[in-house]
């Protein structure tokens, strides 16, 4: 292939006077976590409620909880992300909304995309609750009835700290998504990795340097996040069970 | 919500369909079929019991797996040249379309996807039935074709076509290399009317309409065509 590879550009320093590009890409990697971390709570907490929701007895609660999983799942994210970031302003009272426009970067776009990717991800969350409640063994609740809990209590201390230990695999190449999904933040302007890999690219003109950058700490940090998770894994399970395998999903 | 504007909706609607959804279909359709015919080659490699042709597909669907689209996206748009200029002997970059280079890009990229749904479906066949299509005489080839494959195929069907609705949505990511999709052209009027508000739920509406549509038909088929055992 006809392309000249300079390695020395990673060092050099970038046009913004903050340091090398090398430290760019990095600061660019924090802001990457600090999106994905603070989404995952999100959908971590939204997404255990409404899985759980969805397998009450109750018809109406069920209903509600379906449309909720299917209004966030059949929007592609990067629409979602342009109705967080420009439409919900307009939608919202002319005071608040003008306030909102005028938050200075990066916090401008880092909320709106947070919000989007933590509702868009406990979605993906809720699914995965559901599954582990339904592959309980209905015994479980029946047990915990016939003992004398109420429905809260049910859920609280039979159904809800075994579905949740069987639930962690999928949940773990959940939360890898949620690190790949936030480079779709850089659409609303948010400089996170992808987004710096791309900005060097344009002020630098080595193309492949800063991709193959970006790919390299991505890898890592997928490793990282599967390493920590194994150990969250092996702590927390139920002595007894057969490991669930981590199922594909979607991306 | 006052001042909603349905009539750029109106002005714009034929360019968004003739122009911006016919990109996304065909898209959408290339991939797929090239994913899946992709996919399914290296769900071979995977499953062979040439060590070496794994450990090559294993590396590439995990590598694809681990990276964010968006970063693919850019990859294959500046890499596809210079592997054009590569495969005709080309000196200098040659120059590739926004359209091709997606149909390139979503096709390699959804075959890691495509690979591990088909490497599931290969293995949810019996092991018998390889056996019997050996002791009939058939090649590996005839075995996987004839055999193996068409009861792979009907197996994943549901999951192929689920991933194939995330394909769809996916696609609107070309909008980072300013593809005109249905969301680029959506943007494209929005920007040039100042009519984000409206373009933009229109686009939602139209995206969630069509990928509930494809997800209930889906459904449907799933309880349809499900072999029972």
């Amino acid at each position: 292939m006809n392309y000249h590879w300079n390695w020395g550009i990673l060092l050099q320093p970038e046009p913004g006077g903050t340091g090398s590009y090398l430290h760019y890409l990095f600061v660019g990697l924090g802001w990457t976590l600090l999106t994905a971390l603070a989404a995952w709570v999100i959908a971590l907490a939204i997404g255990s409620v409404v899985g759980t929701l969805r397998t009450t007895p109750h018809k109406w609660i069920v209903r509600l909880g379906n449309a909720y999983v299917e209004l966030f799942r059949n929007i592609p994210l990067i629409v979602q992300m342009f109705l967080w970031f420009f439409v919900v302003p307009e939608l919202l009272p002319t005071a608040i909304g003008d306030w909102i426009k005028q938050v200075p970067p990066p916090w401008g776009s880092y909320v709106p995309a947070v919000l989007c990717l933590g509702l868009f991800t406990s979605v993906r969350v809720a699914v995965q609750v559901k599954a582990g409640i339904g592959s309980l063994s209905r015994g479980q609740g029946m047990a915990g009835t016939a003992l004398g809990l109420t429905l809260g209590q049910n859920y609280r201390f039979v159904l809800l700290p075994q579905a949740f230990r069987i639930v962690l695999p999928p949940l773990t190449s959940e939360s890898m998504n949620v690190v790949k999904n936030s480079s779709v933040a850089l659409t609303i302007g948010l400089l996170e990795l992808t987004g710096r890999a791309r900005a060097m690219q344009e002020f630098s003109f080595r193309v492949f340097e800063a991709f193959t950058a970006a790919t390299v700490i991505y890898l890592l940090t997928n490793l990282l996040v599967v390493i920590g998770m194994r150990m969250l894994e092996n702590r927390v399970r139920v002595p007894g069970l057969i490991a669930a395998s981590p199922t594909a999903g979607g991306h | 919500m006052s001042g909603y504007d349905f009539d750029v909706i109106q002005r714009s609607w034929v360019y968004l369909f003739r122009d911006g959804m016919t990109f996304t279909l065909t898209l959408t359709a290339l991939a797929m079929i090239g994913g899946i015919f992709f996919g399914t080659l290296l769900a071979m490699m995977r499953l062979s019991k040439f060590r070496l042709l794994g450990l090559a597909a294993g590396g590439y669907v995990n590598l694809m797996r681990s990276l964010p689209l968006v970063l693919v996206i850019f990859w294959f748009f500046f890499l596809v040249p210079y592997i054009g200029a590569w495969v005709i002997g080309a000196k200098d970059p040659v120059k590739v379309g926004s359209f091709l280079s997606a149909v390139i890009t979503f096709t390699m990229f959804e075959a890691a996807y495509y690979c591990e749904i088909m490497r599931a479906g290969i293995q949810s066949v019996a092991r018998g039935q390889v056996w019997a299509g050996y002791a009939l005489g058939l090649n590996y080839w005839l075995t996987m074709g004839r055999i193996v494959l068409p009861q792979a195929f009907r197996n994943m069907l549901p999951v192929l076509l689920t991933q194939t609705i995330i394909l769809f949505q996916d696609t609107s990511l070309v909008y980072v290399i300013s593809a005109t999709d249905f969301l680029g052209a959506a943007s494209k009027v929005a920007n040039r009317d100042y009519r984000l508000v409206e373009m933009y739920t229109f686009v939602a509406v139209i995206y969630f309409v069509v990928s509930f549509g494809l997800s209930s038909l889906v459904k449907s088929l799933q309880t349809r065509i499900a072999i029972i055992r």
